[in-house]
């Protein structure tokens, strides 16, 4: 982790119009949550649907996009990355703490409004909340390093993340029983349905796959993303 | 510091970038003179650890560049690409630099750093909204706030105004003199004469010369040169200069003479002589290919 460099990641994101992408979905839900009450929709049932499909089937996928390919894609691109690399910092620690700073964004703009939601709608009953606000956090912080790898090795990371988070993670995961053990957010509903006895949620992957799954993966692609980073080249220029 | 280049070579698929170089930097500044396209800039980014070298080594008093960060301890980048976050302000650009360096007193380097450059007056203003000459600045200004002995720079005088320029290259030349090793690359001659005490020229991938300028313009002096001559008679001056061994071959077109002069400085005393003896008048005798590129051309061949 190097304070400067988690600085000058917060400055981009959050200075830019970037930062309107992260809280366009957030509000969205929350704004969601606050009809369904006002039009005495809030029930569990509904809880658990919003939450499963919009909440963490949805924003958590695309606010991961964002915050994992803003933190270092948008530098590759224009060149600026050379600022921090041409310095005796090692690419592994850089790539480290461009993770902390995605996930951290993800902790704020996807884990605090999922519970923010879910409360407004059924309060801290049978743990829904609780249970869904720590299951976007933690796979949340898997696709802070997912997207950030994808960032790192193609300059496309937006565009395939897109089609990643559209088709495997809305759309296959939710056809597909069999594509469920292999996506994320399921994996973060194993958790949050740990934590939640609600008679109306039940997750598909069990919990024992779910975290070594979740730790695999997010271990795995910040190690590789600085691997990456350390053979950075310069190319294109000539 | 010693920046050492043995046998290196990149290609990209097929294509040769650098083809088998092998050069020393020294200290005091070295220009790396090549037309567009030469592999400079790959060259470049080879010494500075951003591209592995696909054959040959690159090291930095002995030790391995690539993929070796320690090595931005003792050098200083200056990449051609703009590479500056335009919402920093100057400062806040060259202090992170500092503080990236984990240097002692980041604010004293940053201070001094941007004094160097003269950019202390805008360094409150965001750099997006600099001019170009002014982001090549404060990147300098980066580059050097660790006091590093050895400096980088990729075509550092492009897109500066003339007063930058020429303060740009008192500044190179200074540090230069001072004892750090200092490389930078340009596709203009006078550009690297000015401010270079020793040139590498790059052609086509390949090291074709290596020198201080005076020997390389010796070099490119001593090339055959071509020249277009309009005279009184000039069927006449032709056949008397042919007898001469500096002449290499002329052809008579109907606007003049296009003459192969095969040593320079012998040709140049020969030319009046004979249009005296020969009464003949000379109305117009001109360079035909004192471009850069026939100059690149020539040094091509002489290599290969």
């Amino acid at each position: 982790m190097n304070t400067v460099v988690a600085g000058i990641t917060y400055r981009a994101l959050l200075g830019r119009r970037r930062i309107i992408l992260l809280l366009l979905l957030p509000l969205a839900l929350i704004g969601l949550a606050v009809l369904l009450r006002l039009f005495s929709a809030d029930d569990q049932s509904t809880t658990v649907l919003l939450m499963k499909n919009f909440a963490i089937g949805t924003m958590l996928p695309l606010l991961g996009l964002i915050a994992g390919t803003g933190v270092i894609a948008p530098e590759i691109d224009d060149g600026t990355i050379i600022h921090l690399m041409s310095k005796p910092i090692s690419r592994p620690v850089i790539a480290q703490t461009k993770f902390l700073v995605a996930a951290s964004l993800l902790a704020v703009f996807a884990a605090v409004p999922t519970y923010v939601a879910a409360w407004i709608l059924v309060g801290n009953e049978d743990g829904i909340a609780p249970g869904f606000a720590l299951g976007s956090l933690v796979a949340g912080i898997a696709y802070a390093a997912v997207f950030l790898l994808l960032g790192v090795v193609t300059r496309h990371a937006v565009t395939i993340g897109i089609i990643y988070a559209l088709v495997w993670e809305s759309l296959v995961g939710n056809l597909l029983a069999g594509a469920r053990t292999w996506s994320i957010q399921h994996w973060g509903q194993a958790i949050a349905a740990q934590i939640s006895d609600s008679p109306f949620f039940q997750a598909d992957v069990s919990l024992s796959f779910a975290i070594p799954a979740l730790i695999i993966v997010t271990v795995g692609a910040v190690l590789w993303a600085g691997q990456r980073l350390r053979a950075f080249s310069l190319t294109g220029d000539e | 510091m010693k920046i050492e280049l043995s046998q290196v070579s990149r290609w990209y698929g097929n294509v040769v970038a650098v083809n088998d170089v092998t050069m020393t930097i020294g200290p005091g500044v070295t220009g790396l003179l090549g037309p567009n396209g030469a592999g400079k800039s790959t060259l470049l980014h080879m010494m500075a650890g951003f591209l592995a070298p696909s054959g040959g080594s690159v090291t930095l008093d002995g030790t391995k560049v690539w993929k070796n960060h320690h090595i931005y301890r003792n050098i200083g980048l200056v990449p051609e690409r703009e590479g500056v976050y335009g919402f920093l302000t100057g400062w806040q650009f060259v202090l992170s630099a500092a503080r990236l360096h984990g240097l002692p007193d980041p604010i004293e380097a940053a201070r001094k750093a941007l004094a160097t450059v003269e950019m202390e007056e805008p360094k409150d203003r965001r750099v997006e909204t600099y001019s170009k000459g002014m982001r090549q600045r404060v990147k300098v200004a980066a580059a050097l706030v660790h006091d590093p002995p050895v400096l980088l720079l990729d075509e550092p005088f492009n897109g500066m105004d003339p007063r930058q320029r020429l303060h740009l290259m008192d500044l190179i030349r200074t540090m230069g003199t001072g004892g750090k090793t200092i490389l930078f690359s340009s596709h203009i001659l006078e550009e690297v004469e000015r401010v270079a005490q020793h040139i590498e020229v790059l052609v086509a991938g390949r090291h074709a010369a290596s020198g201080n300028f005076r020997e390389i313009r010796r070099l490119m002096t001593d090339r055959p040169h071509l020249f277009m001559i309009r005279s009184s008679d000039d069927r006449r001056l032709a056949a008397a200069l042919v007898r001469d061994d500096s002449t290499g071959g002329i052809t008579l077109r109907p606007d003049g003479l296009e003459v192969q002069a095969t040593e320079f400085r012998r040709f140049a005393r020969l030319l009046p002589q004979v249009a005296k003896t020969e009464g003949v008048r000379l109305h117009q005798v001109s360079p035909a290919d004192e471009d850069l590129e026939s100059v690149f051309s020539y040094l091509i061949n002489r290599s290969s």
